[in-house]
Protein backbone atom coordinates (compact mmCIF):
# COMPACT_ATOMS: atom_id res chain seq x y z
CA UNK A 1 0.00 0.00 0.00
CA UNK A 2 2.70 2.45 1.07
CA UNK A 3 4.67 1.48 -1.94
CA UNK A 4 1.72 2.14 -4.23
CA UNK A 5 1.25 5.62 -2.79
CA UNK A 6 4.93 6.23 -3.09
CA UNK A 7 4.91 5.24 -6.73
CA UNK A 8 1.87 7.36 -7.40
CA UNK A 9 3.41 10.39 -5.72
CA UNK A 10 6.59 9.81 -7.66
CA UNK A 11 4.78 9.61 -10.94
CA UNK A 12 2.79 12.75 -10.16
CA UNK A 13 5.42 14.98 -8.63
CA UNK A 14 8.90 13.78 -9.44
CA UNK A 15 8.82 11.98 -12.72
CA UNK A 16 7.62 14.89 -14.89
CA UNK A 17 10.80 16.72 -13.90
CA UNK A 18 13.01 13.67 -13.85
CA UNK A 19 11.91 12.34 -17.23
CA UNK A 20 11.73 15.46 -19.35
CA UNK A 21 14.60 17.89 -19.88
CA UNK A 22 12.32 20.77 -20.78
CA UNK A 23 10.42 20.38 -17.49
CA UNK A 24 13.70 20.30 -15.57
CA UNK A 25 14.90 23.50 -17.25
CA UNK A 26 11.53 25.13 -16.73
CA UNK A 27 11.61 24.30 -13.03
CA UNK A 28 15.13 25.65 -12.56
CA UNK A 29 14.14 28.82 -14.44
CA UNK A 30 11.02 29.35 -12.33
CA UNK A 31 12.83 28.79 -9.05
CA UNK A 32 15.59 31.21 -10.07
CA UNK A 33 13.06 33.84 -11.11
CA UNK A 34 11.03 33.31 -7.94
CA UNK A 35 14.05 33.66 -5.67
CA UNK A 36 15.11 37.02 -7.08
CA UNK A 37 11.59 38.33 -7.47
CA UNK A 38 10.81 37.76 -3.77
CA UNK A 39 12.92 40.58 -2.32
CA UNK A 40 12.51 42.82 -5.38
CA UNK A 41 8.72 42.53 -5.28
CA UNK A 42 8.72 43.12 -1.52
CA UNK A 43 10.68 46.35 -1.93
CA UNK A 44 8.35 47.47 -4.72
CA UNK A 45 5.37 46.87 -2.41
CA UNK A 46 7.04 48.78 0.42
CA UNK A 47 7.81 51.69 -1.92
CA UNK A 48 4.17 51.71 -3.08
CA UNK A 49 5.38 50.96 -6.60
CA UNK A 50 3.44 47.74 -7.12
CA UNK A 51 2.26 48.89 -10.54
CA UNK A 52 5.70 49.94 -11.76
CA UNK A 53 6.39 46.34 -12.77
CA UNK A 54 3.30 46.39 -14.95
CA UNK A 55 4.37 49.65 -16.55
CA UNK A 56 7.82 48.26 -17.27
CA UNK A 57 6.34 45.08 -18.73
CA UNK A 58 4.42 47.15 -21.25
CA UNK A 59 7.40 49.33 -22.07
CA UNK A 60 9.38 46.40 -23.52
CA UNK A 61 7.19 46.33 -26.60
CA UNK A 62 8.98 48.85 -28.85
CA UNK A 63 12.35 47.28 -27.98
CA UNK A 64 11.14 43.79 -28.76
CA UNK A 65 9.57 45.07 -31.98
CA UNK A 66 12.76 46.77 -33.15
CA UNK A 67 14.72 43.60 -32.36
CA UNK A 68 12.19 41.59 -34.34
CA UNK A 69 12.19 43.99 -37.32
CA UNK A 70 15.97 43.97 -37.69
CA UNK A 71 16.87 40.42 -36.69
CA UNK A 72 13.67 38.44 -37.14
CA UNK A 73 12.66 35.97 -34.50
CA UNK A 74 15.94 36.06 -32.61
CA UNK A 75 15.47 35.67 -28.90
CA UNK A 76 18.73 37.42 -27.91
CA UNK A 77 17.97 40.40 -30.19
CA UNK A 78 14.45 40.76 -28.87
CA UNK A 79 15.58 40.34 -25.29
CA UNK A 80 18.29 42.95 -25.64
CA UNK A 81 15.84 45.28 -27.40
CA UNK A 82 13.32 44.77 -24.60
CA UNK A 83 15.91 45.43 -21.96
CA UNK A 84 17.05 48.67 -23.61
CA UNK A 85 13.51 49.94 -24.09
CA UNK A 86 12.40 49.15 -20.54
CA UNK A 87 15.60 50.43 -18.92
CA UNK A 88 15.32 53.64 -20.92
CA UNK A 89 11.70 54.08 -19.87
CA UNK A 90 12.57 53.54 -16.18
CA UNK A 91 15.51 55.94 -16.45
CA UNK A 92 13.50 58.73 -18.07
CA UNK A 93 10.57 58.26 -15.69
CA UNK A 94 12.95 58.45 -12.70
CA UNK A 95 14.71 61.55 -13.99
CA UNK A 96 11.37 63.28 -14.49
CA UNK A 97 10.25 62.30 -10.98
CA UNK A 98 13.46 63.63 -9.41
CA UNK A 99 13.70 66.87 -11.34
CA UNK A 100 10.07 67.93 -11.44
CA UNK A 101 7.32 67.53 -8.88
CA UNK A 102 5.48 65.02 -11.09
CA UNK A 103 4.71 61.98 -8.91
CA UNK A 104 6.41 58.69 -9.70
CA UNK A 105 3.22 56.82 -10.68
CA UNK A 106 2.12 59.58 -13.05
CA UNK A 107 5.58 59.69 -14.54
CA UNK A 108 5.65 55.92 -15.12
CA UNK A 109 2.13 55.95 -16.53
CA UNK A 110 3.04 58.65 -19.05
CA UNK A 111 6.14 56.99 -20.38
CA UNK A 112 4.90 53.42 -20.54
CA UNK A 113 1.86 54.55 -22.54
CA UNK A 114 4.13 56.31 -25.03
CA UNK A 115 6.29 53.18 -25.25
CA UNK A 116 3.27 50.93 -25.64
CA UNK A 117 1.79 52.98 -28.47
CA UNK A 118 5.14 53.11 -30.21
CA UNK A 119 5.45 49.35 -29.85
CA UNK A 120 2.02 48.65 -31.30
CA UNK A 121 2.78 50.97 -34.21
CA UNK A 122 6.08 49.21 -34.94
CA UNK A 123 4.51 45.76 -34.75
CA UNK A 124 1.64 46.67 -37.03
CA UNK A 125 4.11 47.67 -39.73
CA UNK A 126 6.43 44.71 -39.28
CA UNK A 127 4.60 41.92 -41.03
CA UNK A 128 4.21 38.59 -39.24
CA UNK A 129 2.86 39.02 -35.75
CA UNK A 130 2.33 35.46 -34.64
CA UNK A 131 5.89 34.91 -33.44
CA UNK A 132 5.97 38.20 -31.62
CA UNK A 133 2.77 37.34 -29.81
CA UNK A 134 4.42 34.10 -28.82
CA UNK A 135 7.21 36.14 -27.28
CA UNK A 136 4.79 38.36 -25.42
CA UNK A 137 3.01 35.43 -23.85
CA UNK A 138 6.12 33.34 -23.39
CA UNK A 139 6.62 29.62 -23.25
CA UNK A 140 8.21 28.18 -20.20
CA UNK A 141 8.45 24.81 -21.88
CA UNK A 142 10.66 26.11 -24.67
CA UNK A 143 13.52 27.33 -22.50
CA UNK A 144 16.86 26.21 -23.89
CA UNK A 145 20.13 26.10 -21.99
CA UNK A 146 21.11 29.56 -23.15
CA UNK A 147 18.00 31.27 -21.87
CA UNK A 148 18.29 29.25 -18.67
CA UNK A 149 21.79 30.61 -18.25
CA UNK A 150 20.53 34.13 -18.80
CA UNK A 151 17.70 33.71 -16.28
CA UNK A 152 19.97 32.23 -13.64
CA UNK A 153 22.57 34.93 -14.34
CA UNK A 154 20.06 37.76 -13.98
CA UNK A 155 18.73 36.25 -10.78
CA UNK A 156 22.17 35.77 -9.26
CA UNK A 157 23.34 39.23 -10.27
CA UNK A 158 20.21 40.78 -8.77
CA UNK A 159 20.58 38.99 -5.45
CA UNK A 160 24.25 39.98 -5.23
CA UNK A 161 23.52 43.61 -6.13
CA UNK A 162 20.68 43.68 -3.60
CA UNK A 163 23.02 42.49 -0.88
CA UNK A 164 25.55 45.18 -1.72
CA UNK A 165 23.00 47.98 -2.02
CA UNK A 166 20.77 46.83 0.85
CA UNK A 167 21.53 49.60 3.35
CA UNK A 168 21.25 52.66 1.10
CA UNK A 169 18.25 51.07 -0.61
CA UNK A 170 16.39 50.58 2.68
CA UNK A 171 17.28 54.11 3.79
CA UNK A 172 16.13 55.50 0.45
CA UNK A 173 12.82 53.73 1.03
CA UNK A 174 11.97 54.95 4.51
CA UNK A 175 13.91 58.18 4.94
CA UNK A 176 15.28 59.51 1.64
CA UNK A 177 15.81 62.97 3.16
CA UNK A 178 18.25 61.56 5.69
CA UNK A 179 20.15 59.65 3.03
CA UNK A 180 20.50 62.85 1.03
CA UNK A 181 21.58 64.84 4.09
CA UNK A 182 24.42 62.43 4.87
CA UNK A 183 25.58 62.54 1.26
CA UNK A 184 24.18 59.19 0.09
CA UNK A 185 23.38 58.74 -3.60
CA UNK A 186 19.69 57.96 -3.19
CA UNK A 187 18.73 58.67 -6.79
CA UNK A 188 21.50 56.41 -8.11
CA UNK A 189 20.56 53.60 -5.73
CA UNK A 190 16.93 53.82 -6.76
CA UNK A 191 17.92 53.82 -10.42
CA UNK A 192 20.05 50.71 -9.96
CA UNK A 193 17.17 49.03 -8.17
CA UNK A 194 14.77 49.81 -11.01
CA UNK A 195 17.37 48.46 -13.43
CA UNK A 196 17.26 45.24 -11.40
CA UNK A 197 13.48 45.15 -11.78
CA UNK A 198 13.87 45.55 -15.55
CA UNK A 199 16.58 42.88 -15.74
CA UNK A 200 14.48 40.33 -13.88
CA UNK A 201 11.31 41.05 -15.78
CA UNK A 202 13.05 40.80 -19.13
CA UNK A 203 14.78 37.56 -18.21
CA UNK A 204 11.48 36.17 -16.96
CA UNK A 205 9.69 37.13 -20.19
CA UNK A 206 11.18 34.25 -22.08
CA UNK A 207 9.68 31.80 -19.66
CA UNK A 208 6.43 33.45 -18.72
CA UNK A 209 5.78 36.17 -21.26
CA UNK A 210 5.82 39.88 -20.57
CA UNK A 211 2.55 40.10 -18.69
CA UNK A 212 2.80 36.86 -16.72
CA UNK A 213 6.29 37.75 -15.46
CA UNK A 214 4.83 40.59 -13.43
CA UNK A 215 2.62 38.05 -11.67
CA UNK A 216 5.61 36.17 -10.30
CA UNK A 217 7.18 39.50 -9.30
CA UNK A 218 4.27 40.94 -7.34
CA UNK A 219 1.92 38.19 -6.14
CA UNK A 220 4.38 36.35 -3.85
CA UNK A 221 5.38 39.69 -2.32
CA UNK A 222 1.82 40.85 -1.69
CA UNK A 223 1.00 37.41 -0.24
CA UNK A 224 4.02 37.35 2.10
CA UNK A 225 2.87 40.57 3.70
CA UNK A 226 -0.01 38.71 5.39
CA UNK A 227 2.40 36.44 7.25
CA UNK A 228 5.34 38.55 8.38
CA UNK A 229 6.43 42.15 8.93
CA UNK A 230 10.20 42.51 8.73
CA UNK A 231 11.71 43.21 5.30
CA UNK A 232 14.04 40.22 5.33
CA UNK A 233 11.46 37.71 6.54
CA UNK A 234 8.94 39.02 4.03
CA UNK A 235 11.46 38.84 1.19
CA UNK A 236 12.43 35.28 2.10
CA UNK A 237 8.84 34.18 2.34
CA UNK A 238 8.04 35.84 -0.99
CA UNK A 239 11.00 34.08 -2.60
CA UNK A 240 9.67 30.79 -1.23
CA UNK A 241 6.18 31.50 -2.52
CA UNK A 242 7.62 32.37 -5.92
CA UNK A 243 9.58 29.13 -6.17
CA UNK A 244 6.61 27.11 -4.93
CA UNK A 245 4.33 28.76 -7.50
CA UNK A 246 6.75 27.77 -10.23
CA UNK A 247 6.89 24.17 -9.04
CA UNK A 248 3.13 23.67 -8.54
CA UNK A 249 2.23 25.69 -11.64
CA UNK A 250 4.47 23.54 -13.83
CA UNK A 251 2.98 20.33 -12.40
CA UNK A 252 -0.56 21.54 -13.05
CA UNK A 253 0.35 22.69 -16.50
CA UNK A 254 1.95 19.30 -17.22
CA UNK A 255 -0.89 17.14 -15.91
CA UNK A 256 -3.84 19.24 -17.09
CA UNK A 257 -2.22 20.32 -20.32
CA UNK A 258 -2.68 24.01 -19.47
CA UNK A 259 -0.37 26.75 -20.76
CA UNK A 260 2.44 27.09 -18.22
CA UNK A 261 2.61 30.89 -17.74
CA UNK A 262 -0.98 31.39 -16.57
CA UNK A 263 -0.82 28.17 -14.50
CA UNK A 264 2.16 29.45 -12.55
CA UNK A 265 0.68 32.89 -12.02
CA UNK A 266 -2.67 31.41 -10.98
CA UNK A 267 -0.94 29.30 -8.36
CA UNK A 268 0.77 32.47 -7.11
CA UNK A 269 -2.63 34.14 -7.13
CA UNK A 270 -4.10 31.22 -5.17
CA UNK A 271 -1.34 31.58 -2.58
CA UNK A 272 -2.15 35.28 -2.39
CA UNK A 273 -5.88 34.67 -1.84
CA UNK A 274 -5.14 32.01 0.75
CA UNK A 275 -2.79 34.41 2.59
CA UNK A 276 -5.33 37.20 2.38
CA UNK A 277 -7.96 34.96 4.03
CA UNK A 278 -5.91 32.97 6.53
CA UNK A 279 -2.62 34.83 7.08
CA UNK A 280 -1.31 35.63 10.53
CA UNK A 281 -1.13 39.41 10.02
CA UNK A 282 -4.25 41.50 9.30
CA UNK A 283 -5.87 38.83 7.13
CA UNK A 284 -9.64 38.53 6.72
CA UNK A 285 -9.62 35.80 9.37
CA UNK A 286 -8.21 38.19 11.98
CA UNK A 287 -10.47 41.05 10.95
CA UNK A 288 -13.65 38.93 11.02
CA UNK A 289 -12.75 36.91 14.13
CA UNK A 290 -10.62 39.17 16.30
CA UNK A 291 -9.26 37.55 19.45
CA UNK A 292 -9.98 39.48 22.65
CA UNK A 293 -6.74 38.17 24.10
CA UNK A 294 -4.22 40.86 24.97
CA UNK A 295 -1.19 41.27 27.15
CA UNK A 296 -0.92 43.07 30.48
CA UNK A 297 1.44 45.69 29.08
CA UNK B 1 26.80 91.73 27.50
CA UNK B 2 29.89 89.70 28.26
CA UNK B 3 28.22 86.76 26.58
CA UNK B 4 27.51 88.82 23.50
CA UNK B 5 31.17 89.81 23.26
CA UNK B 6 32.14 86.17 23.32
CA UNK B 7 29.61 85.53 20.59
CA UNK B 8 30.90 88.21 18.30
CA UNK B 9 34.46 87.12 18.88
CA UNK B 10 33.58 83.65 17.66
CA UNK B 11 33.96 82.72 14.06
CA UNK B 12 31.05 82.48 11.67
CA UNK B 13 29.49 79.08 11.09
CA UNK B 14 27.12 80.02 8.27
CA UNK B 15 26.96 83.32 6.45
CA UNK B 16 24.03 84.31 4.25
CA UNK B 17 24.50 86.98 1.62
CA UNK B 18 21.44 88.41 -0.04
CA UNK B 19 19.86 84.96 -0.12
CA UNK B 20 16.59 84.60 -2.02
CA UNK B 21 14.75 81.25 -2.11
CA UNK B 22 11.71 80.93 -4.32
CA UNK B 23 8.96 78.57 -5.41
CA UNK B 24 7.95 79.12 -9.05
CA UNK B 25 9.32 82.64 -9.03
CA UNK B 26 7.61 83.67 -5.80
CA UNK B 27 10.06 84.40 -3.00
CA UNK B 28 9.73 82.35 0.21
CA UNK B 29 12.87 83.93 1.66
CA UNK B 30 13.65 87.34 0.29
CA UNK B 31 17.11 89.03 0.22
CA UNK B 32 18.35 87.56 3.49
CA UNK B 33 21.73 88.70 4.79
CA UNK B 34 23.33 87.77 8.12
CA UNK B 35 25.36 85.16 9.94
CA UNK B 36 25.02 82.29 12.40
CA UNK B 37 27.97 82.37 14.76
CA UNK B 38 29.76 79.15 15.45
CA UNK B 39 28.54 77.67 18.73
CA UNK B 40 25.40 79.80 18.81
CA UNK B 41 21.93 78.55 19.68
CA UNK B 42 19.46 80.31 17.40
CA UNK B 43 15.70 80.07 17.17
CA UNK B 44 14.05 80.91 13.84
CA UNK B 45 10.66 82.39 14.56
CA UNK B 46 7.94 83.78 12.33
CA UNK B 47 4.38 83.33 11.10
CA UNK B 48 3.33 80.40 8.88
CA UNK B 49 4.58 80.88 5.36
CA UNK B 50 7.46 83.04 6.56
CA UNK B 51 10.03 80.82 4.87
CA UNK B 52 11.47 79.25 8.02
CA UNK B 53 11.42 75.65 6.80
CA UNK B 54 12.53 76.75 3.35
CA UNK B 55 15.54 78.51 4.87
CA UNK B 56 16.40 75.45 6.93
CA UNK B 57 16.24 73.10 3.97
CA UNK B 58 18.43 75.52 2.02
CA UNK B 59 20.97 75.54 4.88
CA UNK B 60 20.96 71.73 4.79
CA UNK B 61 21.66 71.85 1.07
CA UNK B 62 18.36 70.29 -0.01
CA UNK B 63 17.08 73.41 -1.72
CA UNK B 64 19.18 75.82 -3.74
CA UNK B 65 18.80 79.58 -3.84
CA UNK B 66 17.95 81.55 -6.96
CA UNK B 67 19.98 84.52 -5.83
CA UNK B 68 22.69 85.27 -3.27
CA UNK B 69 24.83 82.75 -1.42
CA UNK B 70 25.22 80.56 1.67
CA UNK B 71 28.81 80.36 2.89
CA UNK B 72 29.95 77.80 5.43
CA UNK B 73 33.00 77.71 7.68
CA UNK B 74 36.02 76.16 5.89
CA UNK B 75 35.49 72.64 7.28
CA UNK B 76 31.99 72.57 5.86
CA UNK B 77 32.56 74.13 2.48
CA UNK B 78 32.60 70.91 0.49
CA UNK B 79 29.41 68.85 0.15
CA UNK B 80 31.28 65.93 1.75
CA UNK B 81 32.23 68.10 4.71
CA UNK B 82 28.64 69.19 5.16
CA UNK B 83 27.35 65.64 4.85
CA UNK B 84 29.50 64.53 7.76
CA UNK B 85 29.39 67.65 9.96
CA UNK B 86 25.91 68.99 9.47
CA UNK B 87 22.76 67.23 10.69
CA UNK B 88 19.25 68.14 9.63
CA UNK B 89 15.99 67.02 11.20
CA UNK B 90 13.08 67.96 8.94
CA UNK B 91 9.47 67.93 10.03
CA UNK B 92 8.34 64.39 10.79
CA UNK B 93 6.26 63.81 7.68
CA UNK B 94 9.42 62.96 5.72
CA UNK B 95 9.70 59.48 7.30
CA UNK B 96 7.66 56.51 6.14
CA UNK B 97 6.45 55.19 9.49
CA UNK B 98 4.92 52.09 7.94
CA UNK B 99 8.27 50.84 6.76
CA UNK B 100 9.30 47.81 8.82
CA UNK B 101 12.61 48.95 10.28
CA UNK B 102 13.81 48.56 13.85
CA UNK B 103 14.66 51.39 16.23
CA UNK B 104 18.25 50.22 16.72
CA UNK B 105 18.84 50.18 12.95
CA UNK B 106 17.48 53.71 12.52
CA UNK B 107 19.71 55.02 15.30
CA UNK B 108 22.79 53.09 14.12
CA UNK B 109 22.46 54.74 10.71
CA UNK B 110 23.28 58.01 12.49
CA UNK B 111 26.86 56.72 12.35
CA UNK B 112 26.76 56.99 8.54
CA UNK B 113 30.12 58.80 8.54
CA UNK B 114 31.73 55.56 9.77
CA UNK B 115 29.33 53.16 8.08
CA UNK B 116 28.79 54.59 4.63
CA UNK B 117 26.80 52.39 2.31
CA UNK B 118 28.77 49.21 2.70
CA UNK B 119 30.71 48.83 5.96
CA UNK B 120 29.15 46.55 8.57
CA UNK B 121 27.66 47.80 11.82
CA UNK B 122 30.24 47.07 14.52
CA UNK B 123 29.48 46.04 18.09
CA UNK B 124 30.83 49.44 19.12
CA UNK B 125 28.28 51.29 16.99
CA UNK B 126 25.50 49.10 18.37
CA UNK B 127 26.60 49.81 21.92
CA UNK B 128 26.73 53.54 21.21
CA UNK B 129 23.27 53.40 19.63
CA UNK B 130 21.90 51.79 22.80
CA UNK B 131 23.60 54.49 24.87
CA UNK B 132 22.10 57.38 22.93
CA UNK B 133 18.71 55.66 23.07
CA UNK B 134 19.01 55.58 26.83
CA UNK B 135 20.06 59.23 26.77
CA UNK B 136 16.78 60.20 25.09
CA UNK B 137 14.80 58.07 27.54
CA UNK B 138 14.17 54.99 25.37
CA UNK B 139 15.60 52.03 27.26
CA UNK B 140 14.68 48.62 25.90
CA UNK B 141 13.30 49.95 22.61
CA UNK B 142 16.09 48.59 20.40
CA UNK B 143 14.09 45.77 18.82
CA UNK B 144 10.85 47.71 18.34
CA UNK B 145 9.68 48.68 14.84
CA UNK B 146 9.21 52.40 14.16
CA UNK B 147 5.60 51.75 13.17
CA UNK B 148 4.86 50.71 16.75
CA UNK B 149 6.06 53.98 18.27
CA UNK B 150 4.05 57.02 19.28
CA UNK B 151 4.84 60.38 17.68
CA UNK B 152 6.79 61.41 20.77
CA UNK B 153 8.79 58.18 20.88
CA UNK B 154 9.65 58.47 17.20
CA UNK B 155 10.92 62.01 17.75
CA UNK B 156 13.08 60.67 20.59
CA UNK B 157 14.47 58.07 18.17
CA UNK B 158 15.30 60.79 15.65
CA UNK B 159 17.05 62.80 18.35
CA UNK B 160 19.02 59.68 19.26
CA UNK B 161 20.07 59.44 15.61
CA UNK B 162 21.15 63.08 15.71
CA UNK B 163 23.25 62.27 18.79
CA UNK B 164 24.87 59.42 16.82
CA UNK B 165 25.62 61.82 13.97
CA UNK B 166 27.75 63.90 16.33
CA UNK B 167 27.51 66.91 13.99
CA UNK B 168 28.91 70.41 14.48
CA UNK B 169 25.90 72.15 13.00
CA UNK B 170 22.44 70.86 13.87
CA UNK B 171 19.31 72.10 12.07
CA UNK B 172 15.94 71.30 13.65
CA UNK B 173 12.61 72.01 11.98
CA UNK B 174 9.87 72.40 14.60
CA UNK B 175 11.43 69.67 16.73
CA UNK B 176 8.94 69.95 19.61
CA UNK B 177 5.76 70.04 17.57
CA UNK B 178 2.93 67.76 18.75
CA UNK B 179 4.95 66.53 21.73
CA UNK B 180 3.76 66.34 25.30
CA UNK B 181 5.46 68.52 27.91
CA UNK B 182 7.68 65.80 29.26
CA UNK B 183 8.99 64.72 25.86
CA UNK B 184 9.54 68.33 24.81
CA UNK B 185 11.44 69.04 28.02
CA UNK B 186 13.63 65.95 27.64
CA UNK B 187 14.49 66.81 24.05
CA UNK B 188 15.07 70.47 24.90
CA UNK B 189 17.57 69.15 27.45
CA UNK B 190 19.39 67.40 24.58
CA UNK B 191 19.43 70.65 22.57
CA UNK B 192 20.79 72.67 25.50
CA UNK B 193 23.44 70.03 26.01
CA UNK B 194 24.54 70.45 22.38
CA UNK B 195 24.80 74.18 23.05
CA UNK B 196 27.01 73.53 26.09
CA UNK B 197 29.25 71.40 23.85
CA UNK B 198 29.64 74.49 21.58
CA UNK B 199 27.79 72.98 18.64
CA UNK B 200 25.90 75.39 16.41
CA UNK B 201 22.18 74.72 16.74
CA UNK B 202 19.47 76.38 14.62
CA UNK B 203 15.85 75.48 15.37
CA UNK B 204 12.57 76.59 13.86
CA UNK B 205 10.20 77.14 16.79
CA UNK B 206 6.75 78.48 17.55
CA UNK B 207 6.80 78.55 21.36
CA UNK B 208 8.00 82.10 22.09
CA UNK B 209 8.17 81.45 25.82
CA UNK B 210 10.60 78.62 25.23
CA UNK B 211 12.65 80.80 22.87
CA UNK B 212 12.85 83.65 25.39
CA UNK B 213 13.89 81.33 28.16
CA UNK B 214 16.38 79.01 26.47
CA UNK B 215 17.51 80.38 23.11
CA UNK B 216 20.07 83.21 23.30
CA UNK B 217 19.72 84.18 19.62
CA UNK B 218 16.62 84.66 17.49
CA UNK B 219 16.04 85.25 13.80
CA UNK B 220 12.58 86.71 13.30
CA UNK B 221 11.64 85.93 9.73
CA UNK B 222 8.67 86.97 7.63
CA UNK B 223 10.10 86.23 4.23
CA UNK B 224 12.52 89.06 4.92
CA UNK B 225 14.47 89.53 8.14
CA UNK B 226 12.39 91.46 10.67
CA UNK B 227 15.09 91.27 13.32
CA UNK B 228 18.10 89.06 14.09
CA UNK B 229 20.13 89.10 17.30
CA UNK B 230 19.69 88.63 21.03
CA UNK B 231 16.31 87.05 21.67
CA UNK B 232 15.19 89.67 24.20
CA UNK B 233 15.90 92.47 21.72
CA UNK B 234 14.35 90.64 18.76
CA UNK B 235 11.12 89.43 20.33
CA UNK B 236 9.59 92.83 21.06
CA UNK B 237 5.90 93.51 20.63
CA UNK B 238 6.64 95.87 17.79
CA UNK B 239 8.79 93.38 15.86
CA UNK B 240 6.27 90.59 16.33
CA UNK B 241 3.44 92.80 15.07
CA UNK B 242 5.54 93.69 12.03
CA UNK B 243 6.16 89.99 11.33
CA UNK B 244 2.44 89.23 11.53
CA UNK B 245 1.58 91.92 9.03
CA UNK B 246 3.65 90.35 6.30
CA UNK B 247 1.08 88.62 4.18
CA UNK B 248 1.31 85.09 2.80
CA UNK B 249 -0.35 86.42 -0.31
CA UNK B 250 1.11 85.44 -3.69
CA UNK B 251 0.48 87.99 -6.33
CA UNK B 252 0.83 86.47 -9.78
CA UNK B 253 0.90 89.94 -11.30
CA UNK B 254 3.56 91.21 -8.91
CA UNK B 255 6.38 92.93 -10.79
CA UNK B 256 9.82 91.28 -10.93
CA UNK B 257 11.95 92.20 -7.93
CA UNK B 258 14.87 94.37 -9.05
CA UNK B 259 16.60 95.24 -5.77
CA UNK B 260 20.32 95.90 -6.17
CA UNK B 261 22.25 93.12 -4.40
CA UNK B 262 23.70 94.99 -1.45
CA UNK B 263 20.70 97.04 -0.35
CA UNK B 264 18.85 93.82 0.44
CA UNK B 265 18.00 93.09 4.01
CA UNK B 266 16.73 95.19 6.83
CA UNK B 267 18.36 92.98 9.49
Amino acid sequence: MMLEWGTLLYSWIISPFADYGFMKRALIACVAIGLACGPIGTILVLRRMSLAGDAIAHAVLPGAAVGFIFFGLSLPAMTIGSFIAAALMALVANVVTRWTSQKEDASYASFYLIALALGVLLISTSGSKVDLLHFLFGSVLAIDSESLLMIAGASTASLLLLTVLWRPLMLECFDPGFLRSVGGRGALVHQLFMLMVVLNLVSAFQALGTLMAVGLLMLPATAARFWSYGVVSRSSLAAGFGALSGFLGLLISYHANFPSGPSIVLVAGGLYLFSLCFGTRDSFRLILFPTPQHKES
Amino acid sequence: MAELDVMTARSTAIELRNLTLAYQGHPAVHHLTGAFKSGSLTAIVGPNGAGKSTLLSALSGQKSGIEGSIDFAPALQSPQGRASKLAYLPQQSAIDREFPVRVLDVVSLGAWRELGSFRSVSADIRARASEVLAAVGLIGFERRYIGELSVGQLQRVLFARLLMQDAQIILLDEPFNALDTRTAEDLLGVVLNWHRQSRTVIAVLHDLEMVRQYFPQTLLLAREVIAWGNSAEVLTTENLARARQTSEYWDDRAPWCVRPPESGSRG
